[in-house]
């Protein structure tokens, strides 16, 4: 236990759903189903046009250890296979079918033979499952370890700190049973001995529900975190459970932590029961723009629209629609975009939450700074950056930054400072890459 | 259905804007802009008018010459107009205080670079410009109370440099003394200062160790209990403290570092009024910490978490 917690901002909760159980149902017409919605180099693509494919049926194979197949989440025709803009700027595969209405499942589904840890992960590959709190790493790639007894603890992320989200509450609720399946199975292959699952208090439902399923184990304690984001970012969960700190370019279980997200865990359980890979999505959709907010199960590639349209629609015209929390969400230029493995929410601003502040100068408050989960200084890192100064931007460590937001949140004079830190650490990349090879060309 | 907004995260922000922090400064001087009025009468209303408008406006018009975005609706230019006046004594002639304001905002702030660009605290700055340039003012002034009884400022008796008897610690406390226009009551500085903490508008780092080192010290060096609390609350060093020891742009941006600030003040504050030539020394203190502000931030940055030295 640390004697402080890391610093953040409050966030104001807007948890509007965290009673309503995710509605099921909703049967899209075409999925688009991008190969890229994992960290990692994109899955090939497998199935040609014209192709007749079911529920779970693989479409797109892993490409390398850093990646995750792709399965469809419908039955139908494959009816094009295009490139599609990411929101990262880059283009990908992605797989449009059109659906038969009866999500036939595929006859090759049976739950995977699992008797040890490889035999664990080797199935893992098979479930297209990655991080589904957001990130999206595949979960088989953070579950691998050189050596178990690496594994000190497990940290189960049910904090949920962004505003409006809560399908990991209502995972944490309607599947907990799911969950502890989930964690039994890496307390057995993977060996661990103590779990902690991290929620914030804003949850008490969550908490009380998961408290009652995991009384029987006395090697998990489910521990109340206080509202207050970014909490559920991986170092800082980490640090204000354990004490521990990730040193820099470092991962959790260099310190002998695994984090993984209670939504990931469930699925995990999921899969290993029935063999069905990833193919649904829990999403909770709300915002100032949209009429009925709720939680819904997708099948992965659905369209926003049709989602938004299927939960009730917009009750005014919506200004702005992310995947994710206003905190760290990705706006989508259209509501074609489709819902991916890690969408954990859809939220649609009306045109007065749209509006972007104008910036005006700072006024040197240092409420940045004092707000920054990790010390950094984002006024001094936008003057390295304006300079283009690569030495000093590493001085400041810019690298570290994990884009959480708390700095442009707080700024009162409306500062893009969290923007400028990603421009920042591009920036530093290609500075120390050129320095790097300037450094080799002297050593020849 | 029209175009749609993508624009980088954060898609939200906190409701406090530059304009909300300046309209708090605001509102946690009132009350001792009305005590300054209350006891020194309506003079000093007028005081404050004069340094507000006459501040405001050159801003405005400084921003029309040079063809910069006009920034007076950040409020940031009545903030140092209020401050200034607070810190002028009552029988000063109106068309000097026009030109101190002037000079805060013009010389000392925008040619800087405007809000936040500043070195030195423009209330503070102009006010010692003031002090040289129009020599009658300030120390050498004997404010006018409610009850007409012309009084020296209690710390101007302390040290000896004007005669009278000493208010009560009371009356000390309430501001019924001499002094400048808004710096006399204890109590209404301290319920703004509370207030701009409630606000989480300033720590509590630089005004408690500001004061609390020129008490001890005073203390120690006065070696008497009475006269340590006639230092704390005479004087500049409520106000000084609470609001101008406190300003973003001039003091360290870390907690650290604005309670190294706030430690060095008072140490400065009481050097110069137990051993100075001057009765005063709040101004100055403030002054030569403001010039100090880079290094204080440098020797007391933070480490960013989990970096690794090269």
């Amino acid at each position: 236990m640390p004697l402080f917690s890391l610093p953040g901002v409050h966030v104001p909760h807007r948890k509007n759903t965290s009673d309503m159980a995710a509605v099921k149902g909703f049967m899209p017409k075409t999925v688009l189903i991008p190969t890229a919605m994992h960290i990692g180099k994109p899955a090939n693509v497998c199935v040609k046009v014209n192709q007749q494919v079911k529920v779970g049926e693989i479409i797109a194979t892993a490409d390398g250890f850093v990646s995750s197949n792709i399965y469809s989440s419908v039955s139908g025709t494959v009816k094009k296979i295009d490139n599609l803009l990411l929101s990262s700027g880059s283009f990908a595969p992605a797989v449009l079918i059109e659906s038969d209405g009866l999500f036939t499942p595929f006859e090759g589904i049976t739950p995977p033979e699992i008797t040890d840890y490889k035999s664990f992960i080797d199935a893992l590959t098979k479930s297209g499952i990655v991080g589904l709190g957001g990130a999206g790493f595949p979960t088989q790639v953070k579950l691998s370890v050189k050596d178990l007894s690496l594994i000190d603890e497990i940290i189960v992320n049910g904090a949920e700190c962004e505003p409006y989200i809560t399908s990991d509450t209502r995972t944490m609720i309607d599947d907990a049973e799911k969950i502890k399946e989930g964690v039994e199975l890496l307390e057995k292959y993977l060996l661990v001995k103590k779990v902690t699952v991290g929620i914030e208090k804003n949850k008490p439902e969550a908490i009380k529900k998961m408290s009652e399923v995991f009384a029987s184990d006395s090697s998990v304690t489910v521990k109340a975190l206080p509202s207050l984001y970014p909490q559920g970012g991986e170092k800082v969960l980490i640090f204000n459970i354990t004490g521990k700190v990730v040193p820099e370019g470092k991962l959790p279980i260099d310190v002998g932590v695994i984090v993984i997200n209670c939504t990931t865990l469930a699925a995990i359980a999921d899969f290993v029961k029935t063999g069905m890979p990833l193919v649904n999505k829990c999403v909770t959709i709300d915002g100032s723009a949209i009429k009925e907010p709720k939680n819904l199960i997708a099948p992965i590639g659905s369209s926003i629209e049709e989602l938004i349209e299927f939960a009730g629609g917009f009750k005014e015209e919506p200004g702005k629609v992310f995947y994710g929390g206003p905190m760290m969400g990705i706006a989508v230029p259209d509501l074609s975009a489709p819902i991916l493995k890690n969408t954990n929410a859809i939220i649609a601003l009306n045109k007065k939450d749209s509006v972007t502040p104008e910036p005006t100068e700072c006024i040197r408050c240092g409420k940045c700074l004092l707000h920054c989960p990790f010390s950094l200084q984002p006024v001094k890192i936008a003057a390295a950056y304006n300079a283009k100064d690569g030495a000093e931007l590493k001085n400041l460590k810019v690298n570290l930054c994990m884009e959480c937001g708390c700095c442009s949140f707080i700024c009162p004079a409306r500062r893009p400072l969290v923007q400028t830190n990603r421009l920042a650490k591009g920036y530093l990349r290609e500075f120390l890459a050129l320095e790097a090879k300037k450094a080799k060309e002297e050593n020849k | 259905m029209g175009m749609l907004t993508v624009s980088a995260s954060p898609h939200i922000r906190a409701a406090q804007n530059t304009q909300g922090v300046m309209l708090d400064v605001i509102i946690a001087l009132l009350p001792a802009a009305i005590a300054g009025i209350i006891i020194f009468g309506i003079n000093a209303l007028f005081i404050i008018l004069t340094s507000i408008i006459s501040a405001v406006l050159s801003e405005f018009i400084f921003d029309k010459i040079v063809k910069k975005r006009n920034t007076i609706t950040d409020l940031s230019a009545v903030v140092t107009g209020l401050l200034l006046a607070l810190n002028l004594s009552t029988n000063i002639p109106l068309w000097q205080v026009a030109i101190g304001s002037c000079f805060a905002i013009v010389v000392v702030k925008c040619l800087f670079g405007g809000i936040g660009q500043n070195f030195a605290n423009p209330a503070i700055t102009a006010r010692v410009f003031m002090l040289i340039s129009f020599s009658d003012m300030a120390q050498s002034a004997f404010p006018t109370i409610v009850d007409s009884v012309a009084t020296a400022t209690p710390l101007a008796i302390a040290s000896g440099v004007s005669e009278g008897t000493l208010p009560s610690l009371l009356d000390m406390f309430l501001g019924l003394r001499g002094g400048c226009l808004g710096e006399t009551s204890a109590l209404a500085l301290i319920i703004g200062g509370a207030y701009l903490m409630i606000k989480r508008v300033i720590s509590w780092h630089t005004p408690v160790s500001f004061i609390l080192v020129s008490f001890i010290c005073s203390w120690i060096f006065l070696g008497d209990l009475n006269g340590a609390l006639y230092q704390v609350m005479g004087g500049g060093l409520l106000i000084g403290a609470i609001f101008m020891a406190t300003d973003y742009a001039t003091t360290p941006v870390t907690k650290k570092g604005k309670f190294v600030f706030g430690v060095c003040c008072g140490l400065i504050t009481t050097v110069i009024r137990i051993w100075g030539s001057s009765p005063e020394g709040v101004s100055y203190a403030i002054l030569l910490m403001n010039i100090l502000t880079p290094y204080v931030e440098k020797f007391t940055a933070k480490k960013p978490f989990g970096g690794v030295e090269a």
